[in-house]
């Protein structure tokens, strides 16, 4: 059972302190800005993703946070006190790296006990964290066992029962997930977030898999070369995103280039290559959304297709489809209307034929309020 | 593929046992053959002649014995005798102590190597393998011209106050060892780098994460990773070194006998060739039981090193 998400409010609350606060920070390779200016404040308890491609500095970000690189510019502050002169070893943090990265003539209980052993924690009291720990992730049958004995998956839990045996105030997982199967990396997704929510510890996770930083994350970075291009949860984020490259890399959008004829209050009726369009701006309206011309963008699942007969109402646009992905629980239509093309997602709900052909004729509807205004 | 006597070839041909003998024959038949004749043929007829006893002008007679083994242990015709034991000793003596001089010296060079930039590695790998380009005795003579009492170098040991002004710095088991190290540190240097530039820092970074300072990295992340080619290294020169003789005899004055003195006076001056070759077969086995610690200390992981 997947934990719900902490809302905003929770997660104020709990303390006022911010867990990391990172402020303007900038790390250049040579001429290459690999983090360009970039803040951002994490709050105690949350689980906080970086998403992004390769390349666009999240895994940057994260080793500066641990110590393990230093900015060029910029402060880094945990739990409120300056950590820029820190050592990473000094640090309240822990890492799980992509590549685990187990001592390999260590045992699996010597590889977890070794935060506890540099710390000098006495001997029955590693003994007892340990085990506590490895109960926790369920790797206790492989306490004796070398890291070149274990299955990826395994690997994976002793490098995350070794971070956290610490107790460290902030968790830092960089693509933990990336080298397993399908299967085992949904589980384990679920199973991190229970951990999370048992533990408390606040998790800051680097991954570029967009379904994987929905599922599991209260707060979402979306990054794009070296900058943070939105933040938020990632309802909001989805249903709401600002710029192209954030709709196109969370799930994927619909655009359509649009010229405002008539202005309203909160909406406009725009001129677009499928035809006229209602757009409806919310409650409150962007700053873009007062200039003359914008892009749109429209959720795939928000358009919906009816057959040509049904062709009353706002927003219905024409349309023939040229192809038919399946999907087994959804198909995926392509659709032209005129020199547009469309994408259209639909759950398989009826029992038997869903409805449409490769080069039938119907009609969509683009729902007013579904029609976003992109920031560029 | 069907088994065509016309040896009609399409994909691949068809192999019979007879076929595959005879490509194995020519192949490695003439590998073999030198080895057997060259190398296995000899080290039989020491061992045998390990067992045999000195004739009374040189040869060897038949009564087989165990007595050179004996001797060489130390219980020879009067009684224990130390003379042959001593040597031992003082042969694994050199060999250790320049083995662990050569660790002294290697290790850091090795890792300095490894913190080069690419393009700079071969050029430095190669410095180190120039000493052998040069024949060793040549080398070892140049030694001796350095340590001259005219040399620059050892006038300024005497300005230190190392050495009476006018004396030179051999034969001394400083020259010994001086001689000995930059003859064999190439054989600890490289196996080593093998390991260190196979050295996964994802590792030393996660032990940095961990709470390990500067110190405990390299000891519990780094080090650990880097043993198959540290005991390559050590083996390789461990074993050669307690056999040397050459550089000891031309830097140290020749007056003490190691191992290998020991074998080359019994088959040349005193054409013992039985117990010469009792003490040659001693070498060996010293040197197998090298190899075989070796194997067992490192493991699969070290198979690679070798």
């Amino acid at each position: 059972m997947v934990p719900r998400r902490h809302n905003s409010a929770e997660l104020r609350m709990a303390n006022d302190t911010a867990a990391i606060e990172v402020e303007n920070l900038v790390r250049r390779f040579g001429d290459v800005e690999a983090l360009s200016h970039v803040s951002v404040t994490i709050r105690p308890g949350e689980f906080f993703s970086l998403l992004g491609p390769s390349g666009c500095g999240k895994t940057t970000l994260l080793r500066i946070i641990g110590g393990l690189d230093i900015p060029d510019e910029g402060v880094i502050r945990i739990g409120g006190v300056d950590a820029s002169e820190i050592p990473a070893h000094k640090r309240p943090v822990n890492t799980v790296f992509q590549s685990y990265a187990l001592f390999p003539h260590l045992t699996v209980y010597d590889n977890i006990a070794f935060g506890l052993r540099m710390k000098k924690v006495s001997k029955p009291d590693i003994a007892d964290r340990v085990k506590k720990v490895m109960d926790l992730v369920e790797i206790a049958v492989l306490a004796s066992r070398k890291p070149s004995q274990l299955s990826g998956g395994q690997k994976q839990r002793v490098a995350l029962a070794r971070a956290i045996v610490n107790e460290p105030q902030v968790l830092l997982l960089d693509e933990p997930l990336g080298a397993l199967d399908l299967k085992l990396r949904k589980q384990l997704q679920v199973e991190l977030l229970n951990l999370q929510r048992r533990l408390g510890i606040t998790f800051i996770y680097v991954t570029h898999d967009q379904e994987e930083a929905l599922v599991m994350s209260d707060r979402i970075a979306v990054m794009c070369t070296g900058k943070i291009e939105q933040m938020g949860e990632s309802e909001s984020l989805y249903e709401r995103p600002r710029t192209r490259y954030v709709s196109q890399f969370l799930g994927s959008c619909n655009l359509i280039d649009a010229t405002v004829k008539r202005r309203g209050q909160n909406d406009a009726v725009v001129d677009s290559p499928v035809g006229e369009l209602h757009v409806d701006f919310g409650k409150q309206p962007t700053e873009t959304s007062k200039r003359d011309k914008f892009t749109l963008a429209i959720r795939p699942e928000k358009v919906t297709l009816t057959p040509p007969t049904e062709a009353q109402g706002e927003n219905r646009i024409k349309v023939r489809v040229e192809q038919l992905i399946y999907v087994g629980s959804e198909t995926h239509y392509i659709l032209r209307a005129g020199p547009q093309t469309l994408s259209a997602e639909a759950m398989n709900v009826k029992v038997g034929s869903q409805g449409f052909d490769i080069g039938q004729e119907a009609v969509a509807c683009l729902p007013a309020g579904g029609l976003l205004v992109l920031d560029d | 593929m069907p088994k065509n006597s016309k040896d009609e070839v399409k994909f691949g041909e068809s192999l019979t046992m007879r076929k595959q003998l005879v490509r194995s024959a020519l192949t490695s038949g003439p590998g073999i053959g030198w080895v057997m004749v060259f190398l296995l043929l000899p080290l039989i007829f020491i061992l045998v002649l390990s067992f045999m006893t000195r004739g009374e002008y040189g040869g060897q007679e038949l009564p087989l014995t165990g007595e050179n083994y004996k001797r060489f242990l130390g219980f020879g015709f009067f009684g224990f005798d130390m003379l042959y034991p001593q040597i031992i000793v003082r042969s694994l003596l050199l060999g250790a102590g320049t083995t662990l001089l050569c660790m002294v010296a290697g290790t850091p060079l090795a890792f300095f190597i490894g913190a080069m930039p690419q393009r700079y590695r071969n050029m430095a790998l190669t410095l180190v393998l120039i000493p052998f380009w040069t024949n060793l005795l040549i080398r070892t003579y140049a030694w001796e011209i350095l340590f001259a009492p005219e040399s620059w170098l050892t006038r300024v040991f005497a300005l230190l106050g190392f050495v009476p002004l006018g004396q030179p710095l051999y034969p001394s088991a400083f020259a010994i060892y001086v001689g000995m190290v930059c003859d064999y540190l190439p054989f600890l240097v490289l196996p080593l780098y093998a390991s260190v530039e196979k050295i996964d820092w994802s590792i030393a970074e996660a032990a940095m994460d961990l709470g390990a300072d500067g110190r405990r990295v390299f000891w519990h992340a780094v080090l650990p990773q880097v043993v198959p080619g540290l005991v390559a290294g050590i083996i390789f020169v461990l074993i050669p070194a307690t056999g040397q003789f050459v550089i000891p005899d031309l830097l140290g004055g020749a007056k003490t006998v190691m191992l290998g003195n020991a074998i080359q006076q019994q088959f040349l001056q005193s054409r013992d060739w039985p117990f010469g070759s009792a003490i040659t077969v001693f070498g060996m086995g010293a040197v197998m039981l090298g190899l075989w610690i070796y194997a067992r200390i490192a493991g699969e992981k070290g198979g690679d090193i070798l």
